[in-house]
């Protein structure tokens, strides 16, 4: 009997020994989480408090002047992001309901294939493609859309000049492509628990299959649908290399799409190798702003999501 | 005689019929808008980098394209023909994805275990599991520069190196690994637990000898997803390895990989074949780790009941 409870103890203090080890692995994510807040607010902490508020307002990020304001980048993120997600939204709803109502078993794991490639092409690759090969065509696309609306109000400063075909519009639309396989892959789980039997009383009372998606499957999915959107913002505005690429690297707050821009997370990457001083401090100060922004829209985009797939348990 | 009611589609007016169609085919557009550029992108990356790609490519070291090409363009005569190498971004990829793979993998699993087989629904767990979620939406050029911060700021001109590019991804793929785990571990069936705990069995042993191993294709899977997403990845490594054009299979010392290299060579002159060649060897490597782990999760994991 001693010896079995010597066997106990000492079972039970591996087995503690495991838990303890598990759960500090467990709490490495959280303490790289805070190690990025505190480090790099710390090494920011010097253009933080030589700028003040001008950081958010002013345009200028002069390295000689050493004036730093990170306007012109959060302007040019949001605009990217904003058309991406235009691009990307009504492209991967529409897929994830042909994925998940029209298409025949055989057809949906080819396409949910394609999907996966295109999520696993690397964004440099994307990037790469964009600058050396869409990059021309779009240029002539930009002019011929220019001359076309020069008098039509709202579009003639939209649609401006093309310069060389690095822009907004460029980036936004490389972006778009990348952020399908996201939102595509969270719509289908929201669809996927729209419940059968509504579904089929639908169809039952005479509805052909789009009355059906609109009046059941869409009607039923709308924060699921919503919080997807937003996991593909947060993705999108944290996308860098791609739009480091193609967005011709001159920042400014312009309403022509077709102008060269720059975005927060490109100029970090483009300018902190080589950075020193106040520079280097604003550069990851706006790393930082990254940060919050993409943070916010991820937690509000999760709470939708679990809130939309809370609708499973209903059914 | 009663009629029976039309129920064939052609009873439908004609405007729902064509609404229906017109809707059915802009789902099917929607695919091809999303198809076609992924068509292009492949076609092209293999079109212009199957040519650059010989035994050369493999054990190389990358050309001086720039001064190739200046040389030319200023008319001498005896440049010689460039040979287009890339072993030392192929050796750099593979050295901070892997040294990323073994640090980041294990913990992940572990933090997984916990999450799964002791967190449960714990506060703790909770808190643990949003967090690795926030972690996963950060983006990946801030682990760059976070490490950059921490790692090569202090060290200076020797801080870059394949270490602190290793440690950039392993930031990156962490909460992916815990939180694909997690799911996996999910999927094991509570009778295996049961079984063998009423055996006698602690929970650690349960763990490593039943849970574990049951969920062991599906964690290969989801890991090597995670490798795959690390392989292709830029910006974090632009920012912590630096760059080189000579073989260094060493931790330490300025590096290179596949992606920083052909992000560096679309602008350089001359250096769009060495740009294609990259971009096909990662595409490759990266679609063949998603491949694998699509057949593994076709054929061996545990499928969600």
């Amino acid at each position: 009997m001693i010896a079995a409870g010597a066997t106990r103890t000492s079972r039970g203090r591996s087995d503690t020994a495991f838990r303890l080890l598990s759960m500090a692995a467990g709490m490495l994510v959280l303490a790289i989480l805070v190690a990025i807040v505190v480090s790099m607010t710390q090494r920011a902490w010097p253009a933080f408090s030589k700028e003040g508020l001008g950081y958010f307002t002013r345009d200028k990020f002069d390295q000689v002047g050493n004036v730093f304001g990170v306007r012109a980048y959060v302007f040019g993120t949001v605009v990217v992001s904003t058309l991406a997600i235009a691009f990307a939204v009504p492209i991967s709803i529409g897929i994830a309901l042909f994925v998940t109502e029209v298409a025949p078993r055989r057809l949906r794991f080819w396409i949910t294939t394609a999907i996966d490639v295109l999520a696993s092409v690397p964004s440099v690759v994307f990037g790469l493609w964009g600058f050396l090969v869409l990059r021309p065509h779009l240029d002539d696309l930009y002019r011929w859309l220019h001359g076309h609306t020069a008098s039509v109000p709202v579009l003639r400063s939209l649609f401006g000049p093309s310069g060389g075909g690095s822009s907004f519009m460029t980036a936004g639309l490389i972006v778009g492509l990348m952020i399908v396989p996201i939102i595509t892959s969270v719509t289908r789980e929201v669809f996927l628990t729209v419940p059968r039997n509504d579904k089929d009383g639908a169809l039952a009372l005479g509805a052909t299959r789009w009355e059906m998606i609109r009046g059941v499957v869409l009607a039923h999915s709308g924060g699921g649908i919503i919080g997807a959107v937003m996991l593909g913002l947060g993705r999108a505005m944290g996308e860098t290399i791609a739009i480091a690429l193609v967005i011709g690297a001159n920042p400014r707050v312009v309403a022509n799409l077709f102008a060269a821009g720059e975005a927060m997370p490109s100029v970090i990457v483009r300018n902190l190798p080589e950075a020193g001083g106040t520079f280097q401090a604003a550069l990851i100060g706006l790393g930082i702003v990254l940060v919050a922004l993409t943070m916010l829209v991820n937690v509000a985009a999760k709470l939708l999501v679990a809130r939309a797939e809370r609708m499973r348990g209903a059914r | 005689m009663s009629t029976a009611v039309d129920l064939r589609g052609s009873a439908l007016s004609r405007r729902r019929r064509w609404t229906n169609r017109i809707a059915t085919a802009s789902m099917l557009g929607a695919f091809g808008v999303a198809a076609v550029p992924l068509v292009l992108v492949l076609v092209d990356v293999a079109g212009k980098g199957v040519p650059v790609i010989s035994a050369a490519w493999f054990t190389r070291n990358i050309p001086d394209v720039a001064s190739s090409a200046l040389a030319t363009k200023f008319g001498a005569s005896d440049v010689a023909p460039v040979v287009y190498g890339m072993a030392p971004a192929i050796v750099g990829t593979l050295l901070t994805t892997g040294l990323a793979t073994v640090l980041a993998v294990p913990l992940g699993i572990l933090g997984a275990v916990y999450l799964n087989e002791y967190g449960r629904s714990r506060r703790l767990a909770r808190v643990l599991r949003f967090f690795s979620d926030v972690m996963i939406g950060v983006p990946s050029v801030i682990m760059g520069v976070f490490l950059y911060a921490v790692w090569v700021v202090p060290r200076g001109v020797d801080g870059r190196s394949a270490i602190a590019g290793a440690l950039a991804l392993g930031c990156l793929m962490l909460p992916i690994v815990v939180r694909a785990t997690e799911e996996m571990l999910r999927l094991v069936p509570d009778s295996l637990r049961e079984a063998s705990l009423a055996l006698g069995a602690t929970t650690s042993r349960t763990t490593l000898t039943v849970v574990l191993p049951a969920a062991l294709p599906g964690i290969t899977s989801s890991c090597m997803l995670a490798v795959a997403r690390a392989a292709g990845e830029t910006a974090p490594l632009l920012l912590t390895i630096g760059s080189t054009r000579f073989l260094n299979t060493h931790l330490s010392g300025v590096n290179t990989a596949l992606s920083t290299q052909i992000y560096a060579n679309v602008t350089q002159p001359g250096g769009e074949p060495l740009a294609w060649g990259a971009a096909l060897t990662l595409i490759t490597l990266v679609v063949l780790c998603t491949v694998a782990a699509r057949l593994i999760t076709s054929r061996f994991a545990l499928a969600p009941s």
